[in-house]
C-alpha cells in the first residue's frame, strides 16, 4: 500500500499517542484532579413519566461534607438541544420528567460517597403520568403528551419526500417486493464512562474538561444554557475513551458540574456510573421499516419506496437528522432511478436515541440488503452479481440529489468474492454453515453543520519556530480513531519531516481553531484538508526564504528527510530547522491557518441538508456463519471485507477502524439490544448487555481498495463507520444460506432462529420478523424531480497534488 | 472507619490511610495517584481495571486492599522497566492494538500473566485468556496480533 512518491502517507506507523496509551499515561477526564476539587452526583428520576410536584433539598444540604445542592431552579429556565429545531432538554428537570434517569437535582460534596448519600436525602414528590413505552402506545394515546411540540401528538418529526414517480416504476417492473423489517435499538457502550471537570474561576470565567466528541457544540450550547457569554467559556476535550456517537450531545452532568463549580467556588468533578451511561444513551434508534422495490428480470432496480418509524425516546437529540438518515443513503450505493421516502420519529418515555456509528443508516441498510438477497433468489441471480449490476455511477447525482464522486464498490465486491471463495461456497456448504453478502456506503463527513452558517467546518493552525518545532492546533478531538495522528502524518508529509517531530494539540476552545467535532466520519477529510492547506502555506513561506538563501526559485525546492533542498540537486539544501529560521527571519512569526468547508451540495428541498458529503466510502462484506439447529446459536466463523478508502493514509489505522466496525456490527447483528421493562432498562450492566468478547469475534480479513478521491486529503475517504453497515445484513443472509431461515429482525438471537426453524418444520414460512405496521398517515410528499444520472458538479480541483 | 495500609505496588512500598471499604481500584487511583488503572463498570464485569497480584490477574474493583498487604501488586505503570517498555507495550503501540486506550492497561496486564505462564500461546489460548476483557474499539484483532508478536519477541530474547 506504500507509494514511492510519499514518505509518510501510506505507511503503517504507530499512532503518535500510542506510547502514552500503552503506559497508562493518557489522562482521561476522570484522571484529572485539581486542588480543592469537589465531587458531584446527580439525582435521577425513578419514574418514566411524571410531574415534579416538590423537591426538598434541606436534608441533603444539612449533611456534613456537602458543599452545595442545586435543582433546575438554580439554572436559567431555558431549554436546549443539540439541533436548533429540537430545543427540548433541561439539565435538571423542573416541572416534568420524561424518562427514568432524567436528572432533577445535583450535589457537590467533599467526596463521591458523600455526594451520593446526600443525593439520596433529597426528597422529590412526583405525580406519575402514563408512561408511553412504544411507538404503538405513543401513537395510541394522543391525549398523553410527552412534549408539546412536534408534527403531531408524540410525533417528533414526520417527513415525506418523493423523487420521481415510483408507482409508474413499479408498474413496469418484472418483480416488485414489499418487505418489513425491525432493527432493535442498541447502545454505544464505550469503555470509558462519561466524566467532566468544571472550574468556574474567581475571574468569572469557566473552564470545562470533558470526555466529549463535540467540544465546539458543547462550548456553543453552554453559553445559552448557563446564560454567560461564550467568550468567557473554555472547553477542553479530554482524550475520549470510546465514543461511537455516545458523547455527541451536551449532557446534564456537564452542565451541573459547571453550575456547582460556580456555586461552590471550587473545581467540580463528575463521573457517571455504568448504569447512568446506559440511561444517557443517545444510541441506535429502534426502527420499524417497510421497503418496496421494483426489479427488472436481470435484477436492475427500477424504483424504491422506503418507510421508517423511529422510536426516538424522550428527547429530540439528533433525531431529526437520524430520521432523514434512515432514508438518505439508499441511493448512493445502487442505481435507483426514482425514489420515495417517508419517515417518522415518535417520542416515547425511554432514554433518547441519537447517533451511533452509522447514524440512522445501519437500519435501512439491513432492510435493503436483506431484501436484495431475497429478490436475487426469486430472480435466480447470484446476489453478488446482482449487486454488481446495480452499482451507482461515479461522478453522477442520485435521485435525491446526492453527489457520488469516486466509487470503488465494484472492485470491493470482486475482491471479497475472490477472497472468501464465494462462488465455491454459496449454497454448497454443509448444513448449518452458510455464507452471506451485503454492501454499503457512508458519508465522509456531513456536508452541512448542525447549525447553518458560512464559516469553516474545520480550522487548523500550524506553527513552526526557530527551535525547529512544529505544532498543530486543531479543534478536533481524538476519540481513539487516531485523528491526531492523521493530522501529524499529513503535516509531516507536506513538510518532509517525521510525525515524531510534530506535536498535535487537540480541542481547546481558547487555543485551537474551531472544528465541528468527531462525528459523521468527518475529521480525516475536513481537519485533514484544513491541515494540508495550513501546512502548504507554511511551506511556501519557508521555501521562499530558503530559496533566497540558495539562490534558486522556490518552485525548485522540495522537502523530505528533515531537509529542504533543490529537487534536482539534492546536495544543495539545508536542514528543516535551518529553513524555519530563515522563514521566521523573513516573515516573522510562523503560525499559519488553514480552513475547510465542504462543497455546498445540499439538494434544494427541505431535508436536502442530510446526506450530502464531499465523498462516500464503499464496503462489500462476506460473512460465513455456523448455525446450530439445536440451540439456534449463530457463530460467525470468518469475515471478509473490502473497503473503498479512497487512499489509505495509514493502513494500520484504517484496518483498525474496519475491524472495530465489523466487531460492532456483529454485536448488533447477534446480541446487542437496549430494551426496557416498565420504564426501566432491562439490562443496564456490561455483563447482561451482551457484547462480543474475544471468543465471539472471528478472524477478519480486511482488503483496502484505493480510488484516490479528489475531495479527500491525498485522496482519502472515511473508514470509521461505513464498514459496520454491511455486516448485519450479511450475517442475516448467511443464516439463510445456512439453514433457510429469514430473520428480519435484530438482534438475531437463538430464540428467533429456533422459532423460524420450527415454523419451517410446520410447513410455514421460516421467517421471524415484524408483520404489522403502525396506522400512520405521513404528510403529503414533497415532490422533487429525480436528479438520477445527472453529472456531478462542483467536484474539487485536487487542491493538493498527490 | 479508616485503616492504615502498607501496600507493595510496582515494587515500591506505599503507605495509605483509607476507608476500610475502599476497593483496590479506588486506592490505586485516588490515594496512590496511579490513574493508569481504569474503571469500566466497577462491578467486575468488563476487565478494564485488571491489575496483577502476585502475578495473577485480579479485578481491582472487586479487591479489598486490606487483604492484599504483603502481596506484590502490579499496575500498568509498573510494566516498563527503567524507561524501557515491556515487549507487550511495544507490540501494542506498533500494531495499533490500542485505539482509545481505555481498556489497554487491563488487557496488557492480563496478557503479561498469560505469557508468564504460557510463553508461546496459540491464538485460541490468547482469546481465552483475554475473554474477560472487553474492548469496544479494536474488534480484538490487533490485540491478538500484538500479544502473539510480543510472545515471539520475548521468546527470541530469552533464547
Amino acid at each position: 500500500m506504500t507509494n514511492g512518491k510519499f514518505s509518510v502517507i501510506g505507511q503503517s506507523l504507530p499512532k503518535i499517542d500510542a506510547w502514552a496509551k500503552v503506559t497508562g499515561e493518557t489522562r482521561f477526564a476522570d484522571d484529572l484532579v485539581l486542588p480543592r476539587m469537589a465531587y458531584a452526583k446527580l439525582l435521577r428520576s425513578p419514574h418514566a413519566h411524571a410531574l415534579i410536584k416538590r423537591i426538598d433539598t434541606s436534608r441533603a444540604r444539612a449533611l456534613p461534607g456537602v458543599h452545595a445542592v442545586i435543582t433546575g431552579h438554580d439554572l436559567p429556565r431555558v431549554k436546549f438541544g443539540i439541533l436548533p429545531v429540537s430545543q427540548d432538554e433541561e439539565a435538571l428537570c423542573v416541572e416534568k420528567v420524561r424518562m427514568v434517569g432524567d436528572a432533577v437535582a445535583a450535589v457537590a460534596a467533599v467526596d463521591e460517597e458523600t455526594a451520593e448519600r446526600a443525593a439520596r436525602l433529597i426528597e422529590v414528590e412526583y405525580e406519575p403520568l402514563k408512561p408511553l413505552m412504544s411507538i404503538q402506545e405513543a401513537l395510541g394515546n394522543p391525549d398523553v403528551r410527552i412534549h408539546e411540540y412536534g408534527d403531531g401528538p408524540n410525533i417528533h418529526k414526520a417527513v415525506a419526500l418523493q423523487f420521481g414517480d415510483v408507482e409508474a416504476a413499479f408498474d413496469g417492473s418484472h418483480l416488485v417486493r414489499e418487505d418489513v423489517f425491525f432493527f432493535e435499538g442498541n447502545t454505544h457502550l464505550p469503555m470509558e464512562q462519561h466524566a467532566a471537570v468544571a472550574h468556574w474561576g474567581p475571574d468569572g470565567k469557566l473552564t470545562l474538561w470533558s470526555s466529549t466528541q463535540t467540544p465546539h457544540y458543547v462550548h456553543r450550547l453552554l453559553g445559552k444554557i448557563l446564560d454567560v457569554p461564550q467568550a468567557h467559556i473554555r472547553v477542553v476535550a479530554a482524550p475520549v475513551g470510546g465514543g461511537f456517537g455516545g458523547k455527541l450531545d451536551p449532557f446534564a452532568h456537564e452542565i451541573a458540574a459547571c453550575k456547582l463549580s460556580q456555586v461552590t467556588g471550587r473545581p467540580v468533578k463528575i463521573a457517571l456510573t455504568r448504569e447512568e451511561v446506559f440511561y444517557v444513551h443517545r444510541g441506535r434508534h429502534p426502527v420499524l421499516m417497510w421497503i418496496k422495490t421494483g426489479f427488472t428480470t436481470d435484477g436492475a432496480i427500477t424504483g424504491m419506496h422506503f418507510r421508517s418509524w423511529l422510536d426516538g425516546g424522550a428527547y429530540g437529540s439528533y433525531g431529526v437528522a437520524s430520521t432523514f438518515y434512515t432514508g438518505a443513503l439508499q441511493t448512493v450505493t445502487y442505481k435507483i432511478p426514482v425514489y420515495k421516502f417517508e419517515g417518522a420519529r415518535i417520542f416515547t418515555n425511554k432514554p433518547p436515541c441519537g447517533p451511533k456509528r452509522g447514524h440512522g443508516t445501519p437500519q435501512p441498510r439491513f432492510a435493503m440488503e436483506c431484501q436484495i438477497d431475497k429478490a436475487a433468489e426469486q430472480l435466480g441471480l447470484d446476489p453478488a452479481e446482482m449487486r454488481r449490476r446495480n452499482l451507482a455511477e461515479p461522478f453522477t447525482k442520485t435521485a435525491n440529489h446526492l453527489t457520488v464522486s469516486t466509487m470503488g464498490l465494484g472492485e470491493c465486491i470482486d475482491r471479497v468474492v475472490e477472497a472468501s471463495g464465494w462462488r465455491e461456497k454459496r449454497g454448497k456448504l454443509p448444513p448449518g454453515r452458510g455464507i452471506g453478502m451485503a454492501c454499503s456506503s457512508y458519508l465522509t463527513g456531513a456536508g452541512t453543520a448542525i447549525y447553518w452558517n458560512d464559516m469553516p467546518h474545520s480550522g487548523v493552525v500550524v506553527r513552526a519556530d526557530r527551535s525547529g518545532l512544529v505544532a498543530v492546533l486543531c479543534g478536533a478531538t481524538d476519540i481513539g480513531q487516531g485523528s491526531d495522528s492523521v493530522l501529524a502524518y499529513l503535516v509531516a508529509e507536506v513538510l518532509g519531516i517525521e510525525p515524531m517531530d510534530i506535536r498535535v494539540h487537540p480541542a481547546d476552545t481558547d487555543l485551537t481553531p474551531v472544528d465541528l467535532g468527531s462525528y459523521s466520519s468527518r475529521v480525516t477529510l475536513m481537519a485533514g484538508n484544513a491541515a494540508i492547506q495550513a501546512t502548504m502555506r507554511l511551506r511556501e513561506r519557508i521555501f521562499e526564504a530558503a530559496a533566497k538563501k540558495l539562490a534558486v526559485t522556490p518552485d525548485r525546492l522540495a522537502a523530505r528527510g528533515r531537509r529542504v533542498f533543490v529537487a534536482d540537486d539534492p546536495e544543495k539544501g539545508m536542514s528543516f530547522a535551518e529553513a524555519v529560521v530563515l522563514g521566521e527571519s523573513m516573515h516573522g512569526v510562523l503560525a499559519v491557518p488553514g480552513s475547510y468547508a465542504p462543497p455546498k451540495r445540499a439538494g434544494k428541498y427541505k431535508g436536502g441538508g442530510v446526506g450530502p458529503s464531499p465523498c462516500y466510502s464503499y464496503s462489500a462484506c462476506v460473512v460465513e456463519v455456523d448455525v446450530d439447529p439445536e440451540t439456534g446459536d449463530v457463530k460467525p466463523a470468518e469475515v471478509w471485507i473490502a473497503h473503498d478508502i479512497g487512499r489509505s493514509l495509514n493502513p494500520l489505522l484504517v484496518e483498525g477502524q474496519v475491524e472495530g466496525s465489523i466487531y460492532m456490527g456483529l454485536g448488533e447483528a447477534l446480541m446487542e439490544e437496549q430494551v426496557f421493562r416498565k420504564g426501566v432498562h432491562k439490562i443496564p450492566s456490561m455483563l447482561e448487555y451482551k457484547s462480543p468478547t474475544t471468543l465471539e469475534t472471528p478472524e477478519i480479513h480486511t482488503i483496502l481498495v484505493e480510488t484516490d478521491d479528489p475531495e479527500g486529503p491525498f485522496g482519502a475517504k472515511e473508514a470509521g463507520q461505513g464498514p459496520l453497515l454491511p455486516v448485519i445484513p450479511a450475517v442475516a443472509n448467511a443464516i439463510y444460506d445456512a439453514v433457510g431461515a429469514r430473520i428480519d429482525e435484530t438482534p438475531i438471537s437463538p430464540d428467533k432462529v429456533l422459532k423460524a426453524l420450527e415454523l419451517g418444520r410446520q410447513g410455514k414460512v421460516a421467517r421471524v420478523g415484524p408483520d404489522k405496521l403502525p396506522l400512520f398517515k405521513f404528510p403529503e410528499p414533497r415532490a422533487v424531480e429525480s436528479a438520477f444520472g445527472q453529472p456531478a458538479e462542483n467536484i474539487a480541483e485536487r487542491p493538493f497534488g498527490s | 472507619m479508616k485503616v492504615q495500609l502498607t501496600l507493595t505496588v510496582n515494587g515500591e512500598t506505599r503507605d495509605a490511610v483509607v476507608a476500610a471499604h475502599k476497593t483496590l481500584l479506588e486506592v490505586l487511583r485516588e490515594d496512590l495517584g496511579l490513574t493508569g488503572t481504569k474503571h469500566g463498570c466497577e462491578l467486575g464485569e468488563c476487565g478494564t481495571c485488571t491489575v496483577l497480584v502476585d502475578g495473577e490477574p485480579v479485578l481491582s474493583c472487586l479487591a479489598l486492599p486490606v487483604e492484599l498487604q504483603g502481596r506484590q501488586i502490579k499496575t500498568v505503570e509498573g510494566m516498563a522497566e527503567g524507561g524501557r517498555l515491556h515487549p507487550l507495550q511495544q507490540a501494542f503501540a506498533e500494531l495499533g492494538a490500542a485505539q482509545c486506550g481505555y481498556c489497554t492497561p487491563g488487557i496488557l496486564l492480563t496478557a503479561e500473566a498469560l505469557l508468564h505462564d504460557t510463553p508461546a500461546p496459540s491464538r485460541d489460548q490468547v482469546r481465552l485468556a483475554l475473554a474477560g476483557n472487553l474492548c469496544r474499539c479494536t474488534g480484538y484483532t490487533k490485540i491478538l496480533d500484538a500479544v502473539e508478536l510480543a510472545a515471539l519477541r520475548m521468546k527470541g530474547a530469552s533464547a
